[in-house]
């Protein structure tokens, strides 16, 4: 199963992953719809963070043992046995934030606007996920782990 | 005669708990007959959703903790809405109330918590209500419905999170609420000072009343409640009570068995209890708290499915260590979003505080010997995890204590060592978890 790493060495801290994130998740998929017209409002599921020197872009781990999955109170978070993918039931998550308390990578947001968390879903329906893609300087791989 | 049912792994709950552990067994092993055992009618749901079942009568369907066909799909035995008279640990065997004896190879009790009343007058009069269970929801629900509409008034007695959680839910259906709290301020276990005071401002501009250092000692009237009577001497009008005092362990079950019990039931690193083949977790369970460095009652959802996963694996033939819980506590009561976990409030001063504050934006971290053993984060909650991971991992954070309440902290705030192997490609590939590497020397069956 592949997974999304840091190339923290190449990362310039440019944040296109984030609006490319943005606009993978919006409705209309365009830059400039996503980032002015649509409403809800689409948000990134991942975000740079450092400045300098030190940059990275820090996303869902999709986590073996999963504390994210095992804190949800509703259900909502939930392991694909499969793929190992960590996802989210935007229906039954109610946005109570336990998550977020729960996750070591401070990798969950919250979409208060929504009353609901955003998280990587490593780009469902895409080959490869939108900010590796996007990256002008290969500091996000896409790899078999 | 009785029926005997034979099975090999049985559960008494159905909540957190004892679905973590049907899901860790079913994780290893397919095949070995597992029953359920609980005293409510329901489909595991999420306890928590009972103040939005209240609030905006969520269906049930929407509180589903797991999806319709669980039990089935993972060839799961239920007996819902049945109760255990009694246990014989000796001879491994549950009788239930009907009469029906379930013998077992390994035994979870996962029977959560029960409300506290107080020992006043008053507490079974008709509209005084207790907030635990759906059906507690689902009783209050009726009883509002029968209540003109704007003409409740509403008494919450004890101001912990099931006391706001409900007080938000009877604001959200119109009612006028008083919160009467012992301690001097609300949500005092799992809060400290600061945090306290910005949930009773957001309380009343919500416009609840938060009475704080007072107790009720009487609940008045006849049918239905007309007041409660409190300790000063004052009488305040209300046609509903609701008690949310606190809740204890339901040890009930094992009392007069030999099995251990402090506070909750006394269990190991393997969640075993003083009985080898029987398990603890969740709210009725005294367990391993990291925070504190010893077993402790940690009554909450996390920790419940934590604790059932671990056993259930141990149950299973796979020996699995509890990593330990803590209190951990998120809260967004009248769109504030607060979490805490740990100690909060440090009971001497070989105890570090780092804090920062400003409007709504409270950041607390506390410290004993370089590690962080408690925190409080209201209003920028979404870096709140990091922290909790070094306290749970018992990382040494003396080196870099000031950036963990500072406005932009995050992952990059740490150093190097912390954060490059999780985001970066492992050498040698993803390592397993560890039960499922120990899976694989596991022998199955029988």
């Amino acid at each position: 199963m592949n997974r999304v790493f840091v190339k923290e060495e190449a990362c310039i801290g440019c944040h296109l992953c984030e609006v490319y994130c943005q606009v993978e998740h919006s409705q209309t998929k365009d830059l400039i719809k996503a980032f002015k017209r649509e409403s809800p409002r689409p948000l990134p599921r991942l975000w740079v963070e450092g400045g300098k020197p030190v940059s990275f872009a820090v996303q869902c781990r999709h986590c073996a043992e999963p504390s994210c999955v095992f804190a949800c109170l509703t259900g909502a978070l939930q392991r694909d046995p499969e793929s190992g993918i960590i996802s989210v039931d935007e229906e039954r998550c109610t946005g109570c934030w336990t998550c977020i308390l729960a996750c070591p990578f401070g990798a969950i947001k919250r979409d208060t606007e929504q009353r609901r968390i955003v998280k990587c879903d490593l780009c469902p329906g895409e080959d490869v996920p939108a900010c590796v893609t996007a990256c002008p300087n290969e500091a996000l791989i896409y790899a078999e782990v | 005669m009785a029926r005997t049912e034979k099975v090999k792994y049985l559960i008494i709950g159905n909540s957190s708990g004892g679905i973590g552990a049907v899901e860790a067994i079913r994780g290893v092993d397919k095949a070995g007959m597992i029953a359920i055992i609980a005293d409510e009618p329901y489909p595991v749901y999420s306890r928590p959703l009972i103040s939005e079942y209240l609030a905006e009568g969520r269906p049930l369907e929407r509180m589903l903790f797991r999806p319709a066909g669980f039990y089935e799909n993972n060839n799961i035995q239920t007996h819902l809405g049945r109760k255990v008279k009694h246990l014989d640990i000796g001879e491994h065997v549950a009788e239930l109330e009907d009469g029906e004896r379930i013998t077992w190879k390994k035994l979870l009790l996962a029977t959560g918590g029960l409300p506290v009343i107080p020992e006043i007058k008053g507490t079974n009069l008709n509209g005084v209500f207790t907030f635990t269970t759906l059906d507690d929801a689902k009783a209050i629900d009726r009883f509002l419905s029968r209540l003109p509409e704007r003409a409740v008034e509403a008494v919450v007695i004890g101001g912990g999170l099931i006391g706001v959680s409900v007080t938000e839910a009877l604001v959200r259906r119109g009612a006028r609420v008083r919160v009467v709290e012992m301690k001097e301020r609300i949500l005092n276990t799992i809060l400290d000072e600061e945090a306290s005071a910005l949930e009773e401002e957001t309380l009343r501009q919500a416009g609840v009343e938060v009475l704080t250092g007072r107790t009720v000692v009487e609940i008045s009237g006849e049918h239905p409640v007309k007041g409660v009577l409190l300790d000063d001497g004052s009488r305040t009008p209300c046609n509903l009570v609701v008690i949310a005092i606190g809740v204890v362990p339901r040890t009930g079950l094992v009392s007069g068995t030999g099995i251990k019990v402090n506070r909750g039931i006394i269990v190991d690193r393997h969640m075993v209890t003083s009985s080898p083949d029987v398990y603890a977790c969740g709210d009725v369970a005294e367990a391993y708290d990291f925070a504190y460095g010893e077993n402790r009652l940690t009554p909450v959802w996390p920790n419940a499915c934590i604790g059932g996963r671990t056993a259930g694996f141990n149950m299973a033939g796979i020996p699995t260590e509890y990593p330990g819980g803590t209190a951990m506590n998120s809260m967004r009561y009248f769109g504030l979003d607060a979490v805490s976990a740990g100690v909060v409030t440090p009971p001497d001063d070989s105890y570090e505080v780092l804090s920062r504050k400003y409007d709504y934006i409270y950041r607390k971290v506390v410290l004993k010997d370089g590690l962080v053993v408690g925190m409080v984060f209201v209003g920028d909650i979404e870096k709140s995890g990091i922290v909790f991971g070094l306290m749970k991992d018992k990382i040494n954070a003396d080196g870099f204590k000031q950036e963990l309440v500072a406005d932009d902290f995050g992952l990059a705030s740490l150093p190097e060592e912390i954060w490059r192997p999780g985001l970066e490609i492992p050498p040698s590939g993803l390592a397993s978890s560890v039960p499922l590497e120990q899976a694989e020397e596991m022998v199955m069956g029988e």
